[in-house]
C-alpha cells in the first residue's frame, strides 16, 4: 500500500480532512476516482506497449506468405498453421532444439555442482584469500563478451573444440560458475548458522555439515541458480553464433538468424520458429520469475 | 563453525622451531583452512582454466598483429603455423591515439556512453514509475504485473526480430505512422534513427527486470513509515521523496550497476537489430566483435585489446561506484 504514488490530492484532503463534509472523507490508501482512472490508464498503455510486440509477432507466424509482414492486413483473411508444419518438418528445428538443450542442461547442471562448494565456503568461512576470491567472482561477471571470445575462439580451435557441445558449455560455465556461486552465496547466507553448530556438535565434519544439512536446506537456491543459468545459456547469442558453425547443431539463438540471410528472407518461418521457442521459454520463465528477482538483488546487496 | 582469521598462528610460533616466511605460513594456512580450500577448489580451478588462463592469452594477443590470416590454423590436411609477431602497445596506441582513431574508437566510446546512460535513466524511471502504480491497491494488479514481464520473459534475440519486422521500412511502426500523417523515419537504416531504435528496443527489454526489482524494494518499506510521516503532515511529495526514496536505497543501487554493467555490455539487441548493416550505431561490444569476427580478415589483435579496453573501463567505473555508494552511507550514518 502507498498513497505516496496517487499523484492526486487525496492526501491534501487527508490533512485537512476535519473541514471536509463528512460524506467525502477517505480512508488512508482510498483515492479519488480520477487518480484510479489514471493509474489504470498508465497501466494498460503499458501493458500494450509490452505486450504488442509479441503478439505482433505471434500474429505474423499466421501468415503464410514471406513478405506478409508488410501487409499485415492480408493475413487476417488467409491465416493459417502452415508455417508451424513446416518449420517442425522441413527444417532444423528438432535439431536446434537439441542443441540448444544440451547445452544449456549441461552449463546448468556443470555451473550448480561446482559452485555449491564454492558459495557454502564463502558464506560460512573466513580464510586468507577470501576477499581476492569475491572480487574475482564479482568482476568475472561483468566481463564484456569482447574480453574472452577471441582468446576462447583460438584456444578452442588448438583444441578441435569449435563447434562442439562441450567447447559451448565450456565457455558459458566461464560465467555460469562464478555467478551461481555468487547467488549461491547470497543464499547460504540466509540460512541459520545455528544448524551448521549443531552438525558440528553432533560431530559431523564441514562436509558432512554442507552434504547432509545445508544441501538440502538449500533446494530452493540451487534451483534458482539452475534457471538462472539455464535461462542465460538458452539466451546467448554471441558466443554461440561464432562457435557453431554446422547448422544442425546451432542453438535457437543462431538458428534463428539463420532464416534471413543476404538472399533470401524468410520471415514467415522465422516468426513460427520464434513462437515455438517463446511459449516454453516464457512459460518457464513465469514459474520462476519470482525467485529470480529475490536471487539476483540479494547477492548484491549482501555482497 | 565459522572459522575467523585470528593469531593462533603466532601463539604457536615459539613452540615449534621459528621459521616465519611465507612457506610456514602457507603450511599453517593450509592446516587451519584446508577444508576452505578444498570446497573452492572446484571453482578456482574452473575460473583458472576457464576465465585467467584465457584472460592471460588474450592479453598477449593484444600485444601481438594477430590476425585470422597469420593464425595457425588448419586447411584441409595442412597445419599452418602460427606467425603473427609481438608489437609491444602498438595496437592500444593506434586504437586511442592512431589515424582514424576518432571514427575507429572515440565516436563507439562515446556513443557507449551516451547509450548506457539513456538506456539505464529510462530503465530506472520507468520502471520507478510502474513500480510505484503496481503498489497500490488496485484491481488487476497481478494481471498488470504479469503482462508487463513478458518482455523479460520471451528471450531477448526473440523480440529483437519482433521489433525488426514492426520497424522494416513498409512495417507495422511506419504504417501507423504514415495513417497518423506523421513523418516515417527510416529506423533501421539512417544513424539517428538506428541509435534511436536500438534504445528503444533496448528500454523494452530492460524495464520488467527494474519493474520487478524496485517493486519488491518498495514493498519491503514499512508501512508505518508512511503512517507516521502522514502524522506528521507530509504530503505525497515529501513522502515519496523522505521514506520511499531512501528505503528503496539499497535495492536502486544494486539494480542501476547491474543495469550498467548490462547495458554496457548488451550484445544482443545491436547485433540482431542490425547485423552489419549499421557501423555508427554499433556500441564498443558489438564493434570489437565486429573486427574480430565479422570482417575479413579477422583481426584478432585489434578486437582482444578492445575487450581488454572495455573490461577497464568497467572496473575502473565499478571500483568508483561503489567508493561513492559506501561514503554516501557513511555521510547518511553520521
Amino acid at each position: 500500500m502507498s498513497t505516496s504514488t496517487a499523484p492526486t490530492q487525496a492526501p491534501a484532503e487527508q490533512i485537512t480532512a476535519p473541514t471536509a463534509p463528512p460524506g467525502k472523507v477517505r480512508r488512508r490508501g482510498e483515492r479519488s476516482r480520477a487518480a484510479s482512472l489514471a493509474s489504470h490508464g498508465v497501466l494498460t498503455v503499458a501493458s500494450l506497449v509490452a505486450l504488442f510486440p509479441v503478439a505482433w509477432l505471434v500474429y505474423l507466424s499466421l501468415g503464410p506468405d514471406k513478405n506478409d509482414y508488410l501487409h499485415p492486413g492480408r493475413i487476417w483473411s488467409k491465416m493459417t498453421f502452415d508455417n508451424y508444419a513446416f518449420v517442425l518438418q522441413d527444417t532444423n528445428f528438432f535439431d536446434w532444439l537439441k542443441s540448444s538443450l544440451i547445452v544449456s542442461l549441461g552449463t546448468t547442471v556443470i555451473g550448480v555442482l561446482v559452485a555449491a562448494t564454492t558459495g557454502y565456503a564463502v558464506s560460512r568461512m573466513r580464510f586468507p584469500g577470501y576477499r581476492k576470491l569475491m572480487w574475482v567472482l564479482l568482476v568475472t561477471q561483468m566481463f564484456p563478451i569482447a574480453v574472452l571470445i577471441v582468446p576462447m575462439y583460438q584456444l578452442l580451435s588448438e583444441l578441435q573444440l569449435i563447434d562442439s557441445y562441450f567447447g559451448l558449455i565450456l565457455v558459458y560455465c566461464s560465467t555460469a560458475v562464478p555467478y551461481c556461486a555468487w547467488l549461491l552465496k547470497g543464499y547460504f547466507d540466509t540460512i541459520p548458522f545455528e544448524i551448521d553448530e549443531a552438525g558440528r556438535v553432533d560431530g559431523l565434519t564441514p562436509f558432512g555439515t554442507f552434504f547432509r544439512l545445508i544441501l538440502p536446506l538449500a533446494r530452493p537456491g540451487l534451483a534458482v541458480a539452475g534457471f538462472y543459468s539455464f535461462i542465460t545459456a538458452f539466451g546467448e547469442v554471441a558466443f554461440a553464433s561464432t562457435f557453431m558453425l554446422s547448422d544442425t547443431k546451432y542453438t535457437f539463438a543462431v538458428g534463428l538468424q539463420s532464416f534471413v540471410s543476404e538472399h533470401d528472407a524468410q520471415r514467415n518461418l522465422m516468426a513460427a520458429t520464434a513462437v515455438l521457442v517463446a511459449i516454453p521459454v516464457s512459460a518457464f520463465f513465469y514459474l520462476v520469475q519470482k525467485n529470480l528477482v529475490t536471487g539476483l538483488t540479494a547477492g548484491g546487496t549482501k555482497g | 563453525m565459522t572459522v575467523t582469521i585470528d593469531r593462533a598462528t603466532g601463539k604457536r610460533r615459539g613452540d615449534r622451531t621459528p621459521r616465519p616466511g611465507l612457506g610456514r605460513r602457507l603450511k599453517d594456512g593450509y592446516q587451519k583452512h584446508w577444508y576452505a580450500y578444498a570446497m573452492i577448489a572446484p571453482v578456482a580451478v574452473v575460473i583458472g582454466v576457464l576465465v585467467l588462463y584465457p584472460l592471460g592469452y588474450g592479453l598477449y594477443l593484444t600485444l601481438t598483429d594477430a590476425n585470422s590470416l597469420n593464425s595457425a590454423r588448419t586447411i584441409g590436411v595442412n597445419e599452418i603455423e602460427a606467425t603473427y609477431k609481438f608489437v609491444g602497445l602498438d595496437n592500444y596506441a593506434d586504437i586511442l591515439w592512431g589515424p582514424t582513431a576518432y571514427d575507429r574508437f572515440w565516436s563507439h566510446f562515446i556513443w557507449t556512453i551516451v547509450w548506457t546512460a539513456v538506456c539505464v535513466g529510462l530503465h530506472f524511471f520507468i520502471g520507478l514509475g510502474l513500480a510505484l502504480l503496481l503498489n497500490q491497491k488496485l484491481r488487476g494488479r497481478t494481471f498488470y504485473r504479469l503482462v508487463l514481464v513478458l518482455p523479460w520473459a520471451v528471450p531477448t534475440f526473440v523480440t529483437v526480430f519482433g521489433w525488426r519486422f514492426m520497424l522494416a521500412d513498409q512495417g507495422i511502426v511506419n504504417s501507423a505512422l504514415d495513417w497518423l500523417h506523421l513523418p516515417t523515419p527510416a529506423w533501421l537504416e539512417d544513424t539517428f534513427w538506428q541509435r534511436f531504435s536500438a534504445i528503444m528496443v533496448n528500454t523494452w527489454c530492460g524495464v520488467p527486470f527494474m519493474m520487478v526489482s524496485l517493486l519488491g524494494g518498495l514493498q519491503s518499506i514499512d508501512n508505518s513509515l508512511y503512517e507516521a510521516s502522514e502524522m506528521d503532515g507530509a504530503n505525497a511529495w515529501q513522502r515519496f521523496r523522505y521514506v520511499t526514496l531512501p528505503g528503496l536505497r539499497s535495492v536502486s543501487s544494486t539494480v542501476v550497476l547491474l543495469g550498467i554493467i548490462w547495458t554496457f555490455n548488451q550484445f544482443a539487441v545491436i547485433f540482431l537489430l542490425f547485423g552489419n548493416t549499421a557501423p555508427d550505431a554499433q556500441i564498443l561490444v558489438t564493434w570489437a566483435y565486429q573486427l574480430g569476427f565479422g570482417q575479413q580478415p579477422r583481426d584478432f589483435a585489434q578486437s582482444a585489446a578492445y575487450g581488454i579496453l572495455l573490461l577497464a573501463i568497467l572496473i575502473v567505473f565499478t571500483s568508483f561506484y561503489r567508493r561513492w555508494l559506501n561514503r554516501n552511507e557513511q555521510q547518511l550514518a553520521n
